[in-house]
Order: structure tokens, then C-alpha cells, then sequence
């Protein structure tokens, strides 16, 4: 019974073992980022890079179909730019981030709505609005793994640089000139990871995977390592957990997946050992030092 | 050896009014200076110029090190103290300069992080994360983290703002003992009773250098009322500086 409902589609279904090993890797690439945008306050940051990126991801199919590599390139050049630019323009005046953001990505979106419906719309466009985790063929899921391959090499190398720059920006200024490039290069990562997750959450939910278990492992861990481990891992379960729920109730996939990360917070913000709401009405007796 | 920082009209600010206007002067190897004057004398403008944050708008500062090698610590300290870093890990970050992005952090560079945070009286601190840090214990850490850079030259902003006497006290003789150690210290400081104790050159600021010497000989009443004429507001009718070195009384 138990094995029927959770491991029986996996062993039965080639479709169901890539789309796990799919999330797999999207929860392994996406889910340290999203710790990173959430320890920068840069939650939202996702959400409009995720805007950012669909006009890209709109005229690489306008061009060429439903081809995953030209919607890849769009989307990665639509992104890079609204980020590089957002972040240059941050840098060398007076707009703070989230505002340069702002304006970039609204220019992005503008733009691709245009082109869009200069040329006619097509109902394919719904594949790349919310994804089909389900339908992952080889080419798509080892573009997903290389992706998910190359942030994690990529954040292992401007991890320092990164983190002092989110504790002690001016510090970093003045020991070394790595904080501009590290920053430059994690929106970079962000970017790829929102197109990673696009394929199969969709542009609009692909964020989810990034933020969510951040979210959860804010609530499990006061140390940053311990934060990632327990986003990744809890990446992995909503994707597997969501996984299950689509293929025994027929919702979607990818909505089913976010619900599944959304449940964990949820139990996470009422029970979580860091600040949980459980933990704050029944703290326990205060200490004698 | 020459000197670690020279100032040859050095002219600092912002949008083009002067914060700091004509500044000339060396400061020797092995000085421990006081940087005194009435809040908006440029103080902190200037340290920003030293550290090479902020660029002269005419002059140069000639520097023996690379802004790099200076240990610098701002006044408002740009701290978010909610990311999760203990102390340990924090005070780490000093040894950049022999850590860089890679290095790891090996048993001796582990023993000196130990040390860093004894000599400033917070073992057992280790593992706490920051945000779990009063204001002295803050500015503990952070003198710990200079400590461990291990700087030629060291520029502390308003080091003792906001600090009970016990902490300035400890604090104070981690400045001395750097002093001792022929490193060049300049400190931006408020308190005359511990600029005459400690510190045995002061550097009178006012925008212009109003005096620069020998504490006692700068630490009189004419000079210090010199410098609280000076005015605070930046002019927004200024004409261009013509260069007159003069410490000006509007900008």
C-alpha cells in the first residue's frame, strides 16, 4: 500500500524517475541560492529576475519553436542583462538595488510582451509560463544537471567573497576588490538557476524551489552551512513529496511541488527550533546565565 | 623608512565640496596619532581617503602600503548582525590578506584566531553568532579582527563611541601594545582627557589641519577655539577653490 502510493510510480514510470532526478538537481543548484537572496534580502530579487528572464525565454521561441536551447540562450540573455545591469547601475549612482531592479526588469517584461504579441501568440507559450516537470526529455535534464553542476562549483568559489560581503560589505572594500564580481556573478547564478527551474516549474513558480526551503531552513539552523544542507534537503523532499501528490491526484506538477515546499514552511514557521512560533510561546524556563 | 602616509594637498569630500581642504602633511612610521575636531571636521572623510574608499578631488595621498594593507575600522560599522556567522568564523576574516578566497584556515591560523579573541577578553564567545553581541562585545570583536590583520597601519574611526570605561580601558591598551609595536596608528577620538594620556601627536582638524604636532603643543584653547568656529554647512553657492591654503571657514 504505502509502497504503492510512494515508490511504485518511480519504479513503474520512466517519466516519474526524471522528473525526479530533474528536481533532484534543481533543489541541489537552486536551493543555496536561495539561501544567499534571502541572507541579502534579496527574496523578491528572484521573483523579478523570474520576470526578467520570460521575454528572453518568449523570443528564443519565437524564433526557433519549442527549442530548449534557444529558450535557454533568451532567457540567460534577458536575465544577465536586466542583473548586470540593475547591478552596475546600483554600483556607480545613488539607486539602491532594488530599484534599479525594478526599472530593469519592468523594461524586460514591457519589451517581451511586445515582441510577443507582434508576432501572434501561441498556446506552447503556456510550457514556458508553468513548466512540465513531467515531460523532461534527456537533452532538458542534462541541461539541468550541467546547470545545477556549475553553480554549485561556482558558488564554492566565490563563497567567501560572498558572505563577507553580506556581513561586512565595507570590510571586504577594503581588503580585497572581489565583492563587485562576487555580486555580479551570484545574480548571474540566480539567472541561470530561474531558467534551470523554468523548463520544469515554469517561469513563474521556478523561484519556489529557491526560496521556500531557504525560508524552511531560517527556522532549522543558526549557522549558515547547516542552512544550506537543510534547504537543499528540504528542496528535495517538496520535490519528491509534490511529485507523489501530482501523480496519485492529477494536479499539476509543478504547483504540486511549491505546495509541498509551502506545507513544510508552514509546519516549519509553527515548529521550527530557530524562532518557530511553538518555540516562542513555550520558550521554557529563562537560564541562570 | 619612509613614511607610511603623506598628504600632499590632499582635498577630500563629496559632490565637490571639501570635507577635508588642503591638508598637507607626513605621518611617520611607528606615529600614534589622534585625529581630534568638532563632528563634521572630516575626520571619518579623511580615514575614508586613507583606505582609499573615497578619492581625493586634488592632492595625493602617498601611502607606503597599499590601501589593502591598512587595517580600517569605520565608525558606523556596515554589520548585519542577523547573518548567521559566529564570532569565530567572523574574527576569521581578518586574516584575508594571508587567507585570501581559498586558503584554508589550518591549525595555526585557528590557534591565532583563539589568541585575537583572548587578548580582547571574549573566549568563550566562539561559537555565539554576532547578533548576539552587546555594542562593547561588538567593538571587542572588531578590535580582535584588526588584530589578526596584522596591519603596518591601523585607522580606527571614533573607536570609543558609545563604550564603557572598561572595554575603552582594555581596548586602549590593544592600541598601546600596537603602538609598541611600531605600527602606525591614527585614531579619530573626542575624549581630550585620553588623547593627552595616550596619544603623543594630534592632528587638529577643522576641514583645514588647524594644528598638527605634538599633543600639547595642539591641545591648547586658541586652537580648539579655531576649530569650533569652523562651519559646518556646505555652501551651496561655493565658487571653485582657488587654492589659497588657508583653513577656510565656509566651503
Amino acid at each position: 500500500m504505502l509502497y504503492d502510493a510512494l515508490i511504485a510510480p518511480f519504479v513503474d514510470f520512466e517519466f516519474m524517475r526524471r522528473a525526479l532526478a530533474g528536481v533532484i538537481a534543481l533543489a541541489l543548484g537552486g536551493a543555496p541560492i536561495g539561501v544567499f537572496l534571502m541572507l541579502r534580502r534579496m527574496s523578491l530579487v528572484g521573483d523579478a529576475m523570474a520576470h526578467a528572464i520570460l521575454p528572453g525565454a518568449a523570443v528564443g521561441f519565437l524564433f526557433s519553436g519549442l527549442n530548449l536551447f534557444a529558450m535557454t540562450f533568451g532567457g540567460l540573455i534577458a536575465g544577465f542583462s536586466v542583473a548586470l545591469l540593475a547591478g552596475l547601475v546600483s554600483r556607480v549612482t545613488v539607486i539602491k538595488e532594488d530599484a534599479s531592479l525594478a526599472a530593469f526588469y519592468l523594461v524586460s517584461l514591457a519589451l517581451g510582451v511586445t515582441i510577443v504579441s507582434m508576432h501572434g501568440t501561441n498556446i506552447d507559450l503556456l510550457h514556458v509560463l508553468f513548466g512540465n516537470i513531467l515531460a523532461l526529455d534527456d537533452p532538458t535534464l542534462l541541461v539541468i544537471a550541467f546547470n545545477a553542476t556549475i553553480t554549485l562549483v561556482v558558488m564554492a568559489v566565490i563563497y567567501r567573497p560572498l558572505v563577507i560581503e553580506c556581513v561586512d560589505p565595507v570590510f571586504l572594500r577594503t581588503v580585497s576588490r572581489a565583492g563587485a564580481p562576487a555580486h555580479l556573478v551570484f545574480l548571474a547564478l540566480v539567472v541561470v538557476n530561474l531558467v534551470n527551474g523554468f523548463h520544469a516549474l515554469g517561469t513563474l513558480l521556478a523561484v519556489g524551489l529557491m526560496i521556500l526551503p531557504a525560508g524552511i531552513a531560517r527556522f532549522w539552523s543558526r549557522d549558515i552551512t547547516g542552512m544550506m544542507l537543510i534547504s537543499v534537503a528540504s528542496a528535495m523532499v517538496a520535490g519528491y513529496g509534490g511529485l507523489v501528490i501530482s501523480f496519485q491526484t492529477k494536479v499539476p506538477s509543478g504547483p504540486a511541488i511549491i505546495l509541498a515546499a509551502a506545507a513544510l514552511y508552514v509546519f516549519s514557521v509553527f515548529f521550527g527550533s530557530v524562532s518557530g512560533l511553538a518555540r516562542q510561546l513555550f520558550p521554557g524556563r529563562h537560564l541562570e546565565a | 623608512m619612509t613614511a607610511p602616509l603623506a598628504f600632499r594637498d590632499v582635498t577630500l569630500g563629496y559632490d565637490r565640496h571639501p570635507a577635508v581642504h588642503h591638508l598637507n602633511g607626513e605621518v611617520a612610521p611607528g606615529t600614534l596619532l589622534a585625529v581630534i575636531g568638532p563632528n563634521g571636521a572630516g575626520k571619518s572623510t579623511l580615514f575614508r581617503g586613507i583606505v582609499g574608499i573615497l578619492k581625493p578631488l586634488s592632492g595625493t595621498i602617498a601611502r607606503s602600503v597599499k590601501p589593502r594593507d591598512i587595517a580600517y575600522l569605520p565608525q558606523s560599522v556596515d554589520i548585519d548582525r542577523t547573518f548567521p556567522i559566529s564570532v569565530f568564523d567572523f574574527v576569521g576574516t581578518g586574516l584575508w590578506r594571508s587567507s585570501g578566497m581559498f586558503g584554508g584556515l589550518g591549525g595555526q591560523a585557528r590557534d591565532r584566531i583563539t589568541r585575537a579573541l583572548a587578548a580582547v577578553d571574549l573566549n568563550g564567545f566562539e561559537n555565539r553568532n554576532i547578533g548576539t553581541l552587546s555594542g562593547g562585545q561588538m567593538q571587542r570583536m572588531l578590535f580582535a579582527r584588526v588584530l589578526l590583520q596584522d596591519a603596518r597601519v591601523i585607522v580606527l574611526d571614533e573607536p570609543f563611541n558609545a563604550i564603557d570605561a572598561r572595554t575603552t580601558l582594555d581596548l586602549i591598551a590593544l592600541v598601546r601594545r600596537w603602538h609598541g609595536e611600531q605600527r602606525t596608528v591614527l585614531a579619530a577620538l573626542h575624549d581630550m582627557e585620553m588623547v593627552r594620556a595616550h596619544f603623543p601627536e594630534t592632528l587638529l582638524l577643522a576641514r583645514g589641519a588647524v594644528a598638527w604636532g605634538p599633543t600639547a603643543q595642539v591641545l591648547t584653547s586658541d586652537n580648539l577655539a579655531e576649530a569650533r568656529r569652523m562651519c559646518e554647512a556646505f555652501d551651496d553657492t561655493a565658487t571653485a577653490c582657488a587654492g589659497d591654503h588657508q583653513p577656510s571657514q565656509a566651503a
